[in-house]
């Protein structure tokens, strides 16, 4: 495998997202069905399915203790103690929160790490280049600032050529600057290789920033479902982008979450779920609310708040 | 910001160099005088000077006291008379004979007992079963001063190297033990989680991230077996020995030479003195990726 490290990304894997979601049935890069796993006899991930496609960037959101991390930690093999489905790539590839490089491996030797035979230290430079820290290969990890860090993790993720690659709220530990360049290096990532993300963060911007799809996670299950069709290069500013903020916020429970923006504002009247839909609807696969049945009375509650 | 400010009364004037100038005194400015400039020469001199510094006044004080006669030399030989003691045992190839002997005891007794300690850490700090069956027996078993086992090692191996290598073995597995499998369990959970999510396999978490992990720990148990060798090396010596810096020690008490009974404490300080820096030059190779405070 060590060989193949560096060969061009498959034009498969490299698709546009939206050209992808629009060609039909696109290869699953996950498959969940049934799933729960449960702390001490309380369900955290409660019968939950998902499908992730192949080259599709999502984001999943939640507030903390909502079970998002278990479910990441499901898909990448390290948590087992569970019941269902879980069907995901043989080749993934996670980032955690926290870097978790061995201190006593130099960066080039944390990138190659767990890699079958014996690859090149060439190997770990090219991956360590991708991210910009080629000259940092042959320092020891505590002494890379938290930002080199990171990026010497993501570069040990990407090095395997992940058809799955799963972030633990990456950018979580960064400090703001540091999150901006560490967020669009992933997306720049992302797209060269067109590995499927599942990004975990409480960031909603961060999510409406990356993501193909935005997924909220709340009482063990994917709540909310909806596609983030947006332009790309974004930014806050983009058409949509306030209107998707308020929506989700407002899954997360974060009330009146969209009224710091004026934009947002425009939207929160009464008549707030009418006027969300359009934004929603710009999307490949039409209305945003997919596991709708309990939402809709929920709605008239949050309008109310704003 | 005129929120915290009430409007002033109508037909009221307030000036404002009245409110607050007269009462403000210049703030007192200290100056902050860089590191280099407040350095005495005492601190500027290189670090091994510095340490030399109080062992040496203690050694001067020790001769005034000795040349005054305040320090009778039936209590305590001079400083003096010590080191020519010292240079007549070397001469006469007293001294090297007895620290070959002394030193032959304690590097087969570390070896037996590193192997013995770190093997028995490993067994019980990589599995449950080996915790189960080995943790609970070596920690009941430490409970038992190891030095009230000389009169059962004499008995059982007699009075030769036998029971004192047996001593310094034991003395050094124990802590060899506890610090090698508190390093095992110490190793972060998360890095092992990492390890795990990397494609790493039982042994390549082992060989990677665990062993890598607990060598600071086995580090410190190392330092700690060494200081509990040089005492099992005294202790065992003590009793019945016909050769080393025990013997000579015993023989030089009959005799009321204080400055040979120094010489030999000094040969021990010596002996564990270059112990500890072979484990400072281990430490420093071996873990030269942990950055270490160091102190100004």
């Amino acid at each position: 495998m060590a060989t193949d490290l560096h060969r061009p990304v498959k034009e498969t894997l490299a698709p546009d997202p939206r050209s992808a979601a629009s060609a039909g049935a696109p290869e699953a890069a996950v498959r969940v069905a049934g799933l729960t796993r449960a702390f001490d006899g309380r369900p955290v991930i409660d019968d939950l399915d998902l499908t992730l496609r192949a080259g599709e960037f999502t984001a999943l959101l939640g507030r903390s203790g909502c079970g998002k991390s278990t479910l990441l930690r499901v898909l990448a093999g390290l948590d087992r103690e569970i019941s269902g489905t879980v069907l995901v790539p043989r080749r993934r590839a996670v980032a955690f929160q926290a870097p978790r490089l061995m201190p006593w491996k130099r960066v080039w030797r944390n990138v190659l790490l767990g890699l079958p035979g014996k690859p090149e230290r060439a190997v770990a430079e090219g991956a360590l280049a991708e991210v910009g820290l080629a000259e940092r290969a042959g320092a020891w990890p505590k002494t890379l600032s938290g930002g080199e860090a990171q990026r010497a993790s993501l570069a040990r993720a990407l090095v395997r050529e992940p058809d799955l690659l799963l972030l633990d709220e990456p950018f979580g530990a960064l400090d703001a600057l540091t999150r901006i360049k560490a967020q669009q290096l992933v997306a720049e990532l992302w797209q060269r290789r067109g590995c499927a993300v599942l990004l975990v963060t409480h960031d909603v911007d961060e999510a409406l920033l990356l993501a193909d799809r935005a997924l909220v996670m709340r009482e063990g299950r994917i709540a909310y479902d909806t596609p983030v069709a947006l332009d790309r290069p974004r930014g806050v500013g983009s058409p949509g982008f306030a209107d998707l903020r308020a929506r989700l916020l407002t899954e997360l429970g974060v009330e009146g979450g969209g009224g710091v923006e004026g934009k947002g504002r425009a939207h929160g009247g009464p008549g707030a779920p009418a006027d969300e839909k359009p934004s929603v609807a710009a999307g490949p696969s039409g209305p945003g609310p997919a596991k709708a049945p309990d939402e809709s009375s929920a709605h008239p509650r949050h309008g109310d708040a704003s | 910001m005129t929120i915290s400010h009430a409007p002033p009364p109508p037909g009221l004037s307030v000036a404002p160099e009245k409110s607050s100038a007269p009462s403000r005194t210049p703030p007192d400015l200290q100056a902050v005088v860089p590191a280099s400039v407040r350095r005495s020469r005492l601190r500027s001199a290189p670090r091994w000077v510095r340490r030399a510094v109080g062992p040496l006044l203690l050694l001067a004080l020790w001769q005034v006291f000795s040349a005054t006669g305040v320090l009778h030399p039936d209590v305590l030989a001079s400083p003096g008379t010590i080191a020519r003691a010292g240079a007549d045992l070397v001469a006469d190839g007293t001294l090297p004979a007895a620290m070959g002997v002394s030193l032959q005891r304690v590097v087969v007794g570390l070896l037996l007992g590193g192997v013995v300690g770190t093997a028995l850490a490993l067994v019980s700090g990589l599995s449950r079963l080996g915790e189960d069956l080995v943790d609970a027996t070596v920690q009941m078993l430490r409970t038992v001063p190891w030095v009230g086992l000389i009169p059962l090692f004499i008995i059982w191996l007699g009075i030769g190297e036998a029971p004192k290598v047996a001593l310094i073995a034991l003395g050094v597995a124990f802590h060899l033990y506890l610090n090698v499998y508190a390093g095992i369990r110490g190793v972060d959970a998360q890095l092992i989680e990492a390890g795990e999510s990397l494609g790493l396999g039982r042994w390549g978490l082992v060989r990677h991230v665990v062993l890598p992990g607990a060598l600071p720990g086995a580090m410190t148990g190392l330092r700690y077996s060494l200081a509990t060798a040089w005492l099992a090396l005294v202790f065992g010596e003590s009793i019945n020995a016909d050769a080393g810096i025990g013997f000579l020690m015993n023989q030089a008490r009959e005799f009321f030479r204080t400055d040979v009974i120094v010489v030999c404490l000094v040969v021990y300080a010596f002996l564990g003195l270059t112990a500890d820096v072979i484990v400072r030059i281990l430490e420093r190779l071996l873990l030269q990726w942990r950055p270490t405070f160091t102190g100004q």
